[in-house]
């Protein structure tokens, strides 16, 4: 890929699920070499977004732009090639259960490259010395607790030194201990390795803290973007309501229904009996 | 609503339904293709297949050898029972072989395989879905079809003419033990008469296409059924009953039909 400002552009991105419209009208541009977190309530199709960016998905209508090139319109073979330059930190880990935590990290390398055994086996375990596991080479991922796993899949999505590392809900399900390990984490492999990273997440704290651009989606479109400072201060409704965690506002308490007071007085009633 | 809208409906909705099946039919063909018209990568494609053929075939061993015993010696007890009416039952032998290598061998080793193997590659596809390993090898810039579905399907279909051959086999001792050892029947008789009836290509080869046939359906189904499952324990769970099923009725009609191609013109 040419070195280029956007490593990702994201244009006038329109899908839907069925009946329902994940996204209306999206527009993000990710820089290179930058920390650009996507945040947005359960729901707004964060997860769906790194999906196209990978090639999983393809939009209805729009485009998604990987290194100045439209991924929809890659062939399978040229996605699986592309592919190869991207590292993604699923958000169960994703670890292949029946390899050990070596083999998993080594399993990049082993498929996508000729390098002699002995050169894996040291990357493998400078990118386990990476994220503090390489005294667990030798365990299953059945033994790991959720954060060492995560940490070995964050080993694993870096075994190839890809461009852009993307994180789909990194954050999520940690304990506080955990949480400030893979922030700390992100940011240096960030800094050292300079590679661009696309942090899928609604943990609000963590992510400000460690992001250089924030986009913040709901109800299909990017209702804010800025610099956690930006954001903070934004006076938007939406945003207000995310960041600081009120439970009524422009995203309702209530799920859509009928008048309740009709509902209790049996005049449209909505349940079958 | 009345009648006429009720019907239409019902049509709708068969038309729908018909509609599904074939996208799923449509689907099911393109995980083939990928799957198997591919160049294999001589690395590691020998070593996955070897894997699984462990998985699939070795594994399923111990289930086909003691139905198969069993199975044969029900064939002689029953054959001798019903032979010796007619003083024929020195023909037990060739009663047995021919009920297990014409028909017994390939449906039965088809049905246990189908509930053995093909519901636990089902569940396996199924859960590396569920736990995103197979999103995550996608990720990887490996293709899950070769690397995860083809080895499967080249085990599957590998690995169920050799079986149903050892169920075969095994049948026809449990038949001699039952008929030899325990009634009486003498052991020339059993095996000469058996060495006579049975033929290489009507008999044996027509059993092996059978098992060779089975296992590519029993296979194809699996695998399409772990790949389309809904990545929830209960999805899983019905894609793997739904394997079973289907290939058990599968198995049953293409049995009927190789039946009549093979041997309907007698």
């Amino acid at each position: 890929m040419a070195i280029i400002e956007n490593i990702i552009e994201i244009n006038h991105l329109k899908f839907r699920r069925g009946d329902r419209v994940i996204f209306k009208d999206i527009n993000i541009n990710i820089p290179q070499g930058k920390i650009t977190a996507i945040m947005g309530p359960s729901g707004s199709g964060k997860t769906t977004l790194l999906k196209m960016i990978g090639g999983q998905l393809s939009p209805e209508q729009g485009e998604v732009l990987v290194g100045g090139v439209s991924v929809a319109g890659l062939s399978r073979k040229e996605l699986f090639a592309m592919r190869k330059k991207m590292g993604m930190l699923f958000q169960s880990g994703a670890l292949f259960s029946e390899m050990s935590v070596f083999d998993n990290v080594a399993f990049p390398l082993t498929v996508n490259t000729d390098l002699e055994p002995s050169l894996i086996r040291d990357i493998v375990l400078m990118k386990l010395q990476a994220v503090g596991l390489r005294g667990a080479a030798g365990l299953m991922p059945s033994e790991l607790s959720g954060g060492m796993a995560r940490r070995v899949a964050l080993a694993r999505a870096i075994a190839l030194d890809p461009e852009i590392v993307m994180y789909d809900e990194p954050f999520a399900g940690q304990d506080p201990i955990g949480m400030g390990v893979l922030v700390t984490l992100i940011k240096k492999l960030n800094q050292s390795l300079g590679h661009t990273s696309v942090i899928i997440s609604h943990d609000i704290q963590e992510t400000l803290s460690i992001a250089d651009y924030i986009h913040i989606m709901a109800d299909g479109v990017v209702v804010a973007s800025g610099t956690a400072r930006e954001i903070r201060e934004s006076r938007s409704a939406e945003v207000q309501q995310f960041i600081n965690g009120h439970p009524d506002g422009p995203v309702p308490f209530h799920y859509p229904a009928e008048n309740f007071m009709q509902q209790l007085m049996g005049e449209k009633v909505g349940i079958d009996r | 609503m009345n009648i006429s809208n009720k019907i239409m409906d019902g049509i709708a909705s068969m038309g729908r339904g018909l509609l599904d099946n074939l996208a799923g039919l449509g689907r099911a063909s393109m995980v083939l293709v990928h799957a198997l018209f591919v160049w294999p990568q001589p690395k590691t494609s020998f070593s996955l297949v070897v894997k699984q053929l462990y998985n699939v075939g070795v594994k399923s061993l111990l289930i086909i050898v003691v139905s198969g015993l069993f199975i044969g010696m029900v064939l002689g007890l029953q054959g001798y029972t019903i032979l010796v009416d007619f003083g024929s039952e020195q023909s037990v032998g060739q009663m047995v072989a021919l009920s297990l290598v014409r028909e017994l061998a390939p449906v039965v080793t088809a049905l246990l395989f189908a509930g053995r193997a093909g519901s636990a590659l089902t569940a396996e596809i199924g859960l590396m879905k569920a736990t995103e390993q197979l999103a995550s090898l996608e990720m990887i810039g490996v293709d899950p079809l070769r690397r995860i579905v083809a080895p499967r399907l080249w085990a599957g279909f590998i690995s169920m003419p050799i079986l149903s051959m050892i169920f075969a086999i095994v049948g026809v001792y449990g038949g001699a033990l039952v008929s030899i050892e325990w009634l009486g029947v003498f052991s020339g008789s059993y095996w000469s008469v058996m060495q006579g009836a049975v033929d290489f290509y009507d008999d044996i080869l027509n059993g092996v296409i059978k098992a060779v046939v089975f296992g590519f359906a029993i296979t194809w189904i699996a695998v399409y059924q772990g790949l389309e499952s809904v990545p929830t324990s209960e999805g899983i769970s019905q894609s793997t009953t739904r394997t079973v099923v289907y290939s058990s009725l599968i198995i049953l009609a293409l049995d009927f039909v190789l039946t009549a191609l093979m041997f309907g013109d007698v």
